[in-house]
C-alpha cells in the first residue's frame, strides 16, 4: 500500500465484516511517533481465529484462501520499527461488551514510513459504502486535533437524509479538510 | 468549523426530493473495494464516480462497493448494472477513464467497450 490511510480503510472493512454498529478510527500523532487504533463492537474473534489472523493464510473471503489486510498493516507497523496488537472479545463470551481492536504503532521518523496520505478520502469513503454504520474518527496532532462523529451528524440529520447522500458527503469532506488547515 | 446548522439546512432540502428518487429506475455503479481493489488503487476512482455522479446529478445512480470481485490482477474493476441490460465490467480502471464512463455509459446507455473486460483480456 502506497498510503497508511488505504491500509485504513482496509482493515475497517474487516469491523464492517465483522457488523459492528460504531467503528473508532484513532490517530494519535506525537513528533516522531503515531498510534493507530481501529476498534469495533462487532461480533469479535475467537481465541483460535485470533491467534492465526495475522497469517496471510487465513482470511475471512471466500473468493480465495489468502487475505492480506491485517499482514500488510503489521508490514507497515514493522517495517518502522513499531508494532501490531490485536484484542478481541467474541460475541461468544460476552454478547454486550463484544468487539476488535487493532492497535499499529509506527516510528514516523523512520525512513520506511509510509506517508498517511489522503485519510480524508479514507473517512468519506468508508460512510459513503456504510451509511448505516457510526463512525468516530478522531486525528491528534501535536499541534491540532481533527474530529467527526457521525452520530452527531445522525443527530441533526434525522432518518430522512442518509450520511451517504451527495449533499452530507461533500459537508464531511469540506468540515474534514477545514479542520485540518488544507 | 463548518457549522451543524448547514447538515439541517440539507435536511431540510432533502425533504422535497426522497420521493423523487425512489420513483426513478437505478443504475448501480459497483466498486470492487477489498485489499487487491485498494492496493490497486480503486480509492481513486471510487472518489471520482462519487464525486461525478454527484456533480451531474445522477439521482437515479448509486455507487457502491463490494468485496474481492475474483480477478485481482485486473484490479481496480468497476461493475455498471443498468436495468434490462447485461452487466459491464470495467477492468485497471483510473480516476482519468470515469468521465467517458459517466457520459458515454451511465448518461448515454452505450457502453464504453475499450475499457471493458473483454477488450482488456482480448
Amino acid at each position: 500500500m502506497k498510503e497508511l490511510s488505504l491500509n485504513i480503510l482496509d482493515v475497517a472493512k474487516n469491523s464492517v465484516k465483522a457488523e459492528a454498529t460504531l467503528i473508532g478510527i484513532e490517530l494519535i500523532e506525537t513528533e516522531t511517533t503515531l498510534l493507530l487504533r481501529i476498534r469495533d463492537n462487532g461480533y469479535g474473534m475467537e481465541p483460535d481465529f485470533l491467534t492465526r489472523v495475522l497469517d496471510p493464510f487465513s482470511t475471512t473471503r471466500t473468493t480465495r484462501k489468502v487475505g492480506l489486510g491485517l499482514p500488510l498493516l503489521k508490514l507497515a507497523a514493522e517495517q518502522t520499527g513499531g508494532t501490531l496488537s490485536i484484542a478481541s472479545v467474541p460475541k461468544s463470551a460476552s454478547p454486550d461488551a463484544c468487539g476488535t481492536t487493532v492497535e499499529a504503532f509506527f516510528h514516523t521518523d523512520h525512513m520506511d514510513f509510509t506517508p498517511i496520505g489522503d485519510i480524508v478520502s479514507t473517512v468519506v469513503l468508508l460512510i459513503q459504502g456504510n451509511p448505516d454504520i457510526d463512525f468516530r474518527f478522531v486525528h491528534t496532532m501535536p499541534d491540532k486535533e481533527v474530529e467527526l462523529d457521525t452520530r452527531d451528524l445522525r443527530a441533526v440529520l434525522g432518518d430522512e437524509v442518509p450520511l451517504n447522500d451527495f449533499a452530507v458527503l461533500n459537508w464531511i469532506t469540506e468540515s474534514l479538510r477545514e479542520q485540518y488547515g488544507s | 468549523m463548518k457549522s451543524l446548522q448547514e447538515l439541517a439546512a440539507i435536511r431540510e432540502r432533502m425533504k422535497n426530493k426522497v420521493a423523487l428518487r425512489e420513483a426513478n429506475g437505478d443504475i448501480r455503479i459497483v466498486v470492487g473495494m477489498a485489499t487487491c481493489g485498494i492496493a490497486a488503487g480503486a480509492r481513486p476512482v471510487l472518489n471520482a464516480l462519487v464525486e461525478a455522479v454527484s456533480k451531474e446529478n445522477l439521482e437515479n445512480v448509486t455507487v457502491t462497493q463490494t468485496g474481492c470481485i475474483g480477478m485481482c490482477r485486473l484490479e481496480p474493476i468497476v461493475e455498471v448494472f443498468i436495468p434490462d441490460q447485461e452487466r459491464v465490467t470495467y477492468v485497471k480502471m483510473t480516476p482519468d477513464k470515469v468521465p467517458e464512463i459517466i457520459e458515454q455509459h451511465i448518461k448515454g446507455g452505450k457502453p464504453v467497450a475499450k475499457y471493458t473486460i473483454g477488450a482488456v483480456e482480448a
